[in-house]
């Protein structure tokens, strides 16, 4: 597992924010959070359908093992085949197996971010089998060599002039004063590239958002159409999952689909919701001669024990992201891994651990719009609260942090201490306050708050002393 | 241990069960043979006309066109008139699947029909669906001997018929019927769910339609209820 840099997460943040391209991107937005709302509107059983989602997915998770076992039977009983792998270099290596038995040069793949969980696409490249990803946005991080910041936008940090210079840099063999000032003629470049790409594959790779055990069929959801052209014109048709994906049957799939693509694009359906089962049958005209279904497990098993269970009822929509404060400012990137956002930072520490990306946890202003928008309702603050308390109990916060908690503990355990310092503390403050036109520019200790805006100097009385009278004035 | 074993056996001991429970294995068995349906949504419950009206409105609002043809005779006129309404090369590609045949295309003389699958050289394709969605303007396709895959992404223009008997309200309703064609747990190689032209929003947040499917999509329901 490569490529982590989560514990740098603060100065990634800092970068983040400094820089202009990317909070010009950011900004452009894409109504993620009107249209969601907007479709929510639309259609009156939503919260129920949340709640049904919520419950097959928890179903599922407490009888995964045995749906495990009956889906396997459905994909082999209609000529597929179900590799399990436990890491991810057992999985790298199932993909490149299964390539090189074709001897495939070239393999073109469906956005899916299991395949950048376990890094695929470098192992391939080093093997040299030549990985081509077909999703417009995983395209231009590709070129770019850069990892996706949003789970459904991988792009998302860029701007049009970006992929102008990219496209530029990389097509070479088109005439190099062509007009590119449109995304439409950015999109009909790449349609085209990618287009013989997609006729000269060998293998295709997709990603499953769900696998059924009722029929042995895994789904995919895109709204370009490249998911579907790769895993229908090459030889060999390669699904990378995770044991998460499972559901139960056709039935329960519709309930997760009618959430999944109003909580990520605000669309009733997004264009393409693809089942497939087994290769191609011995009349058919098209598809895959041969199905792969790979199923990783990576640390998830681990998961189902315990606080974080709730975490693998996940159905990938960004909506977490979406409804961020501290995703919107920083981007994606900055999270250090694959997964970003409110989902990233409960699920990266579970995966690459709380060592490596303890910081995440602690990127959040625990609002809670992640958790009051989830289509599946992950109580994500209190896993992100659960973190940090581990952070803390294996000593992996910093020094000053602890002390300061130390200090701060020492006060709160001692109420009338507590009252007393208080008190002190804030006629002192409102004292000073006076020789400064009541705002600070500079405070000891709140260096972090005072660097990017002043600090009001409090009033006098301190919130305990204040409640007391408001609630006495109220009753 | 296989590495199949070894993550059952983890899932089993984070479950803490055996897996063989006798009421986990009956849950799982009664489920998968039940398949219950669970929150159906009130919009697709309506009578067969109003169902197809709601279709048409929601293939619209996913940005597709969509036309109702009374006649499954007037299918071959029609799609000349689509391709000639949008300046397109009066050709089509088309599947060998029966009712498509059972079309008089040859009453259509500047028409040019061929059939089998796409190779990217097909400018427009014909589809014939198994069923529609009203609740979302979702189309329904299989695969098999008689439809490829490839007519429904390769080609710039997809036309797609659906007999209006077939346009159900919700998704539960085609479940069943591919239970009842194929049999309880067996699929075609594909079921594509579309709903709308091929779409992207990857390039500086705009959303353009005609990314890597098709530019245009075209429902022609035909047929009375």
């Amino acid at each position: 597992m490569n490529r982590v840099t989560s514990p740098r997460f603060k100065r990634n943040a800092s970068e983040a924010i400094a820089d202009p391209a990317l909070q010009k991107a950011m900004s452009a937005g894409l109504g993620f959070v009107e249209r969601r709302q907007a479709a929510a509107d639309r259609l009156p059983e939503f919260d129920a359908l949340r709640d049904s989602a919520r419950d097959i997915k928890n179903h599922t998770l407490a009888h995964l093992d045995l749906y495990l076992e009956a889906y396997e039977e459905r994909v082999t009983a209609q000529g597929g085949h179900v590799h399990f792998a436990v890491t991810a270099e057992e999985a790298r290596n199932t993909v490149l197996d299964i390539c090189r038995k074709v001897s495939a040069k070239t393999v073109t793949k469906g956005k899916t971010m299991i395949a950048e969980e376990i890094a695929l696409n470098d192992f391939l490249e080093e093997k040299g089998v030549t990985p081509v990803e077909t999703d417009l946005g995983e395209y231009i991080i590709q070129i770019r060599r850069e990892m996706p910041s949003h789970i459904i936008a991988p792009a998302i940090h860029l701007n049009k002039e970006q992929v102008e210079a990219d496209f530029r840099r990389v097509h070479t063999h088109l005439p190099p004063d062509r007009n590119l000032d449109e995304p439409a003629t950015l999109l009909a470049e790449a349609r085209a590239v990618l287009r013989e790409r997609f006729l000269a594959a060998d293998v295709g790779i997709t990603g499953a958002n769900f696998l059924i055990a009722e029929t042995g069929t895994s789904i995919i959801v895109t709204n370009e159409g490249n998911g579907d052209l790769t895993q229908t014109l090459p030889k060999v048709h390669i699904v990378l999952a995770t044991i998460e994906k499972l559901v139960p049957t056709l039935d329960d799939v519709a309930q997760l689909l009618r959430v999944l693509a109003r909580s990520a694009t605000g669309q009733d359906m997004s264009v393409y919701t693809t089942l497939s089962t087994g290769p191609r049958r011995k009349d058919d005209p098209d598809g895959p001669g041969e199905y792969h279904v790979v199923i990783l497990d990576n640390g998830r098993s681990a998961m189902l024990e315990g606080e974080f269970r709730d975490m693998l009822r996940c159905i990938r929509c960004g909506a977490c992201m979406n409804h961020c404060p501290v995703f919107n400012a920083v981007g994606g990137h900055a999270y250090g891994w694959v997964y970003p956002g409110p989902m990233g930072a409960v699920l990266t520490p579970s995966l690459v651990g709380v060592d490596q990306a303890g910081h995440l946890p602690n990127a959040s202003t625990f609002c809670g719009r992640c958790e009051e928008v989830c289509p599946v309702r992950i109580p994500l603050p209190r896993m992100m609260r659960s973190w940090r308390e581990r952070e803390f109990e294996r000593h992996l916060s910093p020094a000053t942090m602890r002390s300061g908690l130390a200090f701060w503990a020492f006060f709160a355990k001692r109420p009338s201490l507590y009252r007393l310092a208080t008190n002190v503390a804030m006629r002192a403050l409102s004292l000073a306050g006076m020789f400064f036109n009541g705002r600070f520019s500079h405070l000891p200790l709140a260096g972090g708050w005072t660097r990017h805006r002043d600090f009001p100097a409090p009033q006098g009385g301190t919130f305990q002393s204040e409640w007391k009278r408001r609630k006495g004035h109220a009753s | 241990m296989s590495s199949r074993n070894i993550i059952l056996a983890s899932i089993r001991r984070s479950l803490g069960v055996s897996g063989k429970e006798a009421p986990r294995r009956k849950a799982v068995v009664d489920r998968l043979k039940q398949h219950p349906s669970g929150v159906v949504p009130a919009r697709g419950q309506l009578a067969p006309k109003e169902r197809i009206k709601l279709f048409c409105t929601m293939v619209e609002a996913a940005n597709g066109t969509v036309e109702e043809i009374p006649r499954a005779n007037d299918v071959p006129a029609a799609v000349a008139a689509f391709l000639r309404s949008h300046n397109l090369p009066m050709s089509v590609r088309r599947g060998d699947d029966s009712r498509l045949t059972a079309f008089p295309w040859d009453r259509e003389r500047t028409l040019e029909v061929t059939t089998g699958p796409s190779d990217g050289g097909q400018l427009a394709s014909v589809s014939h669906a198994f069923g529609a969605v009203a609740e979302s303007g979702t189309l329904m396709l299989t695969s098999g001997a008689d439809n490829p895959t490839t007519l429904n992404f390769l080609p710039d223009t997809h036309i797609v018929v659906v007999d209006a008997k077939d346009v159900a309200g919700d998704y539960e309703t085609v479940w069943q019927r591919l239970r009842d064609k194929y049999g309880e747990g067996t699929m075609p190689r594909t079921v594509n769910m579309i709903t709308g032209p091929s779409r992207s929003a990857d390039i500086g947040q705009t959303l353009i339609l005609g990314a890597h499917g098709p530019r245009r999509l075209h429902v022609m329901v035909v047929g009375d209820q």
